[in-house]
């Protein structure tokens, strides 16, 4: 990065590709304006947050991803080992798999349910009705709990009945399963995952709203006044006029989707530090490298694996960007 | 039956289907929002009753109160150093509100205004950076943070570990990629009229910056200082992992130690995370505008 901050900070010529955006005659007056305090001054304020920023973030991983081909226990030298971690993690470990493919069902449910409910709400809420903005409260108030204390309202309900679980207590109460019967929602590692991904839901489900109810506002009235005068009912002119013209707010919400399931930790830590039916790569990563053992060098290959994975709807993400500032 | 009055039934028809269907409509939202809102009245109820009364009624918690007070607050809040936590959080999250807007404004000023070559390749850096799940970076950044000296004003052991001056750093480098996208987009959009003619005026670049764009920006900063807020608020992992258990922590995080020492009462439990939750859902029933434009800048460009 050092290489091309100096001409990154140097304004560029009206004439470069880069700046095609902008209208090119005025600009060059417009340059000559600046002293050579501002242009240092300039430079200061976007070189040293960029600095720290590229360090903190980017050069962090990429010591993440060094590390992951050393077997360093925090202590004495790097000892490089290939692929061992990888291979091992693979082959071996017997978290890995589990960690994965609970990763990949809490993608799955939000993609296929709380992304697509959130989508609903928002269609629902778009139209002029009565308390519109009482129940947009309502859905959008988990969505500024912390996710710890998300877990902890959530154990309130799914604790076993010995804990007073509200959820066993209801189906104890009624009957409806024998109170040494009553399953331990969050102790059962066969369903344990699917309790945190409800409560994941509930306030992954609020967040699509707002953010797709912003985008329905967006979509230029006289397109679906225009659907209408030709004959098209509710139903079509969301996905035929509607749903296409969204198609920004679409990578936006598919982008959050995946990243919110890859970043998954807080609930699953709190209830059990990600443990017995809950891994996620996440916790994995800490459990191996900082709470439970020093494995450095092996939690940074779950690490890389982790970021691998993010770097697809990062990349997607970041097309997008691209191709609309291009237009 | 003529023509005229077929098309006439046919209207009162529709209406009635029409009425029936947003009546259907308000079912739905209306089972949905309480299914949503009960979690937290749950918590909100537990947290009111006192345990004994819960473990005593055969029905345990699927019961109806006979007390209901405020004792496992008070127990909680004396057993507890619960302002302690509360001042921690502040006095992380203003901080690093602060600095995250300034810099973020700064940069996005810089971006927006003066077209350089690489002002996209910077905006591609922090957004993607921002996207970046955490736990990518926690092993190498947590190492950081216990080996690299930090002298005395900025931190009390000499590291960044520990520390509230390394959390805030972390939330704002992190953040800050956020803001200046969506403050960069905010900025195109203000006149270059303006910022001309205040050129023409011989305005220096910080007076532009400080006198003409940040006051056009209020809207955009009093949104994203919102949002910020509840987010910084609302930190668990790097409070976690970049502090030692203890009085440092804040709310969110030293919720981890109180609930070992409230596991066998859910009520209490119940109390600490009412206390915990209650400043965010305040603040967002107050300020509630700003949160949705704040998202919503966020997610639609211009």
């Amino acid at each position: 990065m050092s290489e091309i901050e100096p001409k990154a900070l140097t304004p560029a010529p009206a004439t470069t590709a880069g700046a095609g955006v902008v209208a090119p005659a005025g600009r060059r007056r417009h340059y000559s304006v600046l002293t050579r305090r501002d242009k240092v001054l300039l430079a200061l304020m976007v070189g040293v947050p960029l600095s720290i920023f590229f360090v903190l973030i980017w050069g962090m991983a990429l010591v993440s991803v060094v590390l992951s081909f050393t077997d360093w226990q925090g202590q004495g030298p790097l000892n490089f080992v290939g692929l061992k971690n990888y291979t091992y993690l693979i082959q071996s470990y017997p978290a890995f798999w589990p960690a994965l493919s609970h990763n990949i069902l809490w993608l799955l449910s939000f993609i296929c349910f709380a992304t697509p409910m959130g989508i609903l709400l928002a269609v629902c809420l778009d139209r002029p009705l009565r308390a519109s903005g009482l129940y947009q409260t309502i859905f959008f108030t988990p969505v500024v709990l912390s996710l710890a204390v998300v877990g902890f309202i959530w154990e309130l309900q799914y604790s076993p009945l010995a804990g007073n679980g509200f959820i066993d207590s209801v189906l104890a109460a009624t009957g409806l399963v024998k109170g040494n019967a009553t399953p331990d929602w969050l102790g059962d590692p066969s369903i344990n995952i699917w309790a945190v991904i409800v409560a994941a839901s509930w306030r992954h489900i609020g967040y699509i709203m707002i953010l797709y109810l912003a985008g329905l506002k967006s979509v230029d009235p006289s397109l679906r006044e225009a659907a209408a005068i030709d004959g098209a009912n509710e139903r079509q002119t969301f996905f035929y006029v509607v749903f296409p013209v969204m198609a920004p707010i679409n990578v936006v919400i598919v982008v959050v989707t995946v990243i919110e399931s890859l970043r998954a930790f807080d609930i699953a830590y709190i209830i059990n530090h990600g443990k017995n039916g809950l891994e996620l790569l996440s916790t994995l990563i800490t459990n191996n490298s900082i709470s439970e053992a020093s494995l450095i060098g092996f939690g940074s290959a779950i690490a890389v694996v982790l970021l691998l994975i993010s770097l697809v709807p990062i990349v997607l993400y970041l097309t997008r960007v691209m191709r609309s500032e291009e237009q | 039956m003529s023509a005229w009055a077929v098309a006439g039934q046919g209207t009162t028809h529709n209406r009635a289907r029409r009425r029936l269907k947003r009546a259907g409509l308000h079912v739905f939202l209306i089972v949905l929002a309480f299914i949503f809102m009960w979690p937290l009245l749950y918590a909100l109820y537990t947290s009111l009753r006192p345990y004994g009364e819960i473990v005593a009624n055969p029905t345990g918690p699927f019961s109806l109160p006979a007390t209901l007070n405020l004792d496992n607050y008070f127990s909680v809040w004396n057993a507890q150093n619960m302002l302690g936590f509360y001042w921690n959080t502040a006095v992380i999250t203003i901080p690093a509100v602060i600095l995250t807007l300034w810099i973020s404004s700064m940069l996005a000023f810089t971006i927006s205004k003066f077209s350089w070559r690489f002002n996209l390749l910077v905006l591609m850096i922090f957004t993607a950076g921002n996207l970046l799940p955490p736990q990518v970076i926690i092993v190498p950044l947590r190492l950081v943070y216990l080996h690299l000296p930090l002298p005395a004003p900025l931190s009390d052991n000499g590291l960044m570990y520990d520390q509230f001056t390394g959390l805030i750093l972390i939330h704002t480098t992190f953040q800050t990629g956020f803001c200046t996208f969506v403050l960069s987009n905010y900025m195109k959009t203000l006149s270059k009229e303006l910022i001309e003619a205040a050129q023409i005026d011989g305005a220096g670049i910080f007076t532009i910056y400080r006198r003409v764009v940040l006051p056009l920006c209020t809207p955009a900063i009093a949104a994203l200082a919102t949002l910020l807020s509840v987010w910084i608020y609302n930190d668990f992992f790097w409070a976690l992992l970049l502090f030692k258990s203890g009085d440092k922590r804040p709310i969110t995080a030293a919720l981890n130690n109180l609930s070992g020492a409230f596991f066998t009462n859910p009520t209490q439990l119940a109390a600490v995370s009412v206390m915990a939750a209650v400043p965010t859902i305040v603040l967002y029933l107050i300020l509630q505008r700003f949160f949705v434009t704040g998202l919503t800048l966020g997610a639609t460009k211009s």
